[in-house]
């Protein structure tokens, strides 16, 4: 592997992760990002449902990337997006019943989610089906924390809970896995209706220009501590 | 906004003009409207310093305007009198901090802050915000002690004896009930024109209206043309059916009308601008009113119709500029 190859990868995964992330940057994929997240499971799950649709479904657009005319190339995207959308609509009914009528029509809509024609459009339809899949699933994975942050925070507010209907996905004995935050906490019921979702995003992509700004203040600040040192000892 | 007084006086007036209201409320409900004015706007000073420091504003001048004063005693008379004192927190930490400083702080904010806050705390606690205390006069059912224990505490324990519905609740649960509004008006909870107490409250809230107004701090549009669209759709359905809807004058002098009227509407950052504007705004709080009011599923709505409205000021002021003299007339 060579050094450009890394910084390629390197960069991949730090945009899908942090820099261009989905849902904090691009701000797509919004209307699941806010219906489905009233509790950390349920975005959890409609997180690794956007995931697997995303790899899938990008990666065989960057192996037939080739032979799609330019002209028709939204209308196979689509086709090649849905095939595997139903695909994983169908595998999640038999094997997550529950949980798949808890997200409901949320699955089917994954088709129309902008995040995963996007990806197709700006960058399966333009690179090799190994960056594709490390982007896509970077950028699957990006949405997937987002969509997990704003759930658990969600739930934590409205119901004081967390990982509340965890059986839904890993079975009976997950049950345990739920925490309550106290007896006494009365749930805000405002987080888990929409505009808590609104809010509580708004919060989110509040908090993540915080730490950019931070951050880039620090390694702007930190170069000019040593930079007249250097100068100095030239001169 | 009368341009001879500097925004603290506004503000002054507007909280001096709250007075002959917050003395009957303290007459009729007793200690609790105290602990709530008291909390509210010990929080909103101490909310809005901290939020002038962290956006790096000059703390001294914004807050000394008495705006987040004024957005808390306006929330706090909004509240049912005793409520817990992490809901009047909620409330205040919605009005000052999201509906006012995310929105850039006074003048910036598109929503009036204090309904904002107590639309929040409506939809979040349902229970906490519906249960008002027995209007009784006298200075209130409970003494300074069981107040402390009621609003800190974990709650007075024979509370529940000391609560009710509010007039529009039994109102409301009473025509659905098939009883009309002339047998409802001789039950407990109501008053002469009113909610038992409401009437006098309201009247007060008038009187202090009336007083801005000759003071020439509101203009009378939003007002009158409120009232005008309460009472009409009131009148008209009234009319139609007087075994099923109440009064035009069951509606003025209940809840919050005239509390909205004159004091919440009136904002001068949210409210509309121009004279035609401030008409078609206050009518449509009014209409909007009387619809959630009636078909709604919440005890009352001035919050939700001065939001609804809220959103449609900047249309309303974009379409009703006054035409300049020697101007084409525009849009």
């Amino acid at each position: 592997m060579s050094n450009t190859d890394t910084t390629i990868y390197r960069k991949i995964i730090k945009d899908g992760l942090w820099h261009n992330n989905p849902g904090l940057v691009q701000l797509l994929g919004l209307c699941p990002l806010m219906a489905v997240t009233t509790n950390f499971i349920n975005g959890f799950g409609l997180g690794i449902a956007t995931l697997v649709a995303l790899v899938a479904s990008n990666v065989a657009i960057a192996i037939v990337r080739h032979w799609i005319r330019p002209e028709i190339r939204i209308p196979v995207f689509v086709l090649i997006i849905a095939a595997n959308v139903t695909l994983i609509e169908l595998l999640m009914n038999a094997y997550f019943h529950e949980l798949y009528n808890v997200l409901g029509l949320f699955i089917a809509l994954i088709v129309t989610n902008c995040i995963v024609i996007g990806r197709a459009e700006i960058f399966a339809s333009k690179n090799t089906p190994l960056h594709t899949l490390l982007d896509s699933t970077m950028m699957g994975l990006g949405f997937m924390l987002v969509l997990c942050v704003l759930g658990g925070l969600r739930e934590l507010i409205a119901q004081g809970t967390l990982f509340s209907q965890a059986h839904l996905m890993f079975g009976e004995s997950a049950k345990a896995l739920t925490l309550t935050l106290g007896a006494n906490y009365h749930g805000m019921l405002l987080a888990a209706l929409p505009p808590g979702a609104f809010i509580g995003l708004g919060f989110l992509v509040a908090l993540k220009n915080g730490i950019d700004t931070y951050l880039k203040q620090r390694s702007k600040t930190t170069p000019l501590k040593t930079a007249p040192l250097t100068t100095g000892e030239v001169a | 906004m009368n341009p001879n007084y500097t925004v603290a006086q506004v503000m002054q007036l507007v909280l001096l003009a709250l007075i002959p209201g917050i003395a009957l409320m303290l007459w009729f409900f007793g200690w609790g409207v105290l602990t709530n004015l008291l909390i509210a706007c010990l929080l909103a000073v101490a909310l809005e310093s901290l939020l002038l420091y962290l956006r790096k504003r000059p703390i001294k001048p914004f807050l000394s305007d008495y705006s987040a004063v004024l957005t808390a005693c306006l929330l706090a008379l909004a509240l049912p009198p005793y409520a817990p004192w992490w809901v009047i927190a909620v409330g205040i930490v919605m009005a000052i901090i999201i509906a006012k400083h995310l929105y850039g702080g006074l003048g910036y904010n598109a929503f009036n802050p204090a309904m904002v806050g107590y639309a929040a705390l409506l939809v979040s606690f349902p229970l906490e915000m519906t249960v008002w205390p027995v209007a009784s006069g006298g200075f209130g059912v409970l003494d300074f002690h069981s107040t402390l224990l009621q609003v800190f505490g974990s709650g007075f324990s024979g509370w529940d004896a000391y609560t009710h519905a509010t007039a529009l609740d039994s109102m409301k649960t009473g025509l659905s009930l098939h009883q009309t509004p002339s047998q409802l008006l001789q039950t407990q909870s109501m008053g002469l024109l009113g909610g038992q107490g409401w009437e006098w409250i309201n009247l007060a809230y008038l009187i202090g209206g009336g007083w801005l107004l000759y003071k020439r701090i509101i203009t009378w549009h939003i007002p009158v043309a409120m009232l005008l669209g309460l009472s009409l759709f009131a009148s008209l359905f009234w009319l139609y059916s007087p075994d099923n809807y109440p009064t035009p004058i069951f509606h003025l002098f209940s809840g919050a009308t005239m509390l909205g009227a004159f004091f919440i509407a009136t904002d001068p950052v949210t409210a509309s601008t121009t004279p035609v504007g401030k008409l078609v705004f206050g009518f449509s709080i009014g209409a909007l009113l009387y619809i959630i009011r009636t078909w709604g599923g919440y005890p009352d709505a001035v919050a939700f119709a001065v939001i609804v409205m809220n959103m449609a000021v900047p249309l309303l002021d974009t379409y009703t500029q006054p035409r300049i003299y020697g101007q084409r007339r525009g849009l």
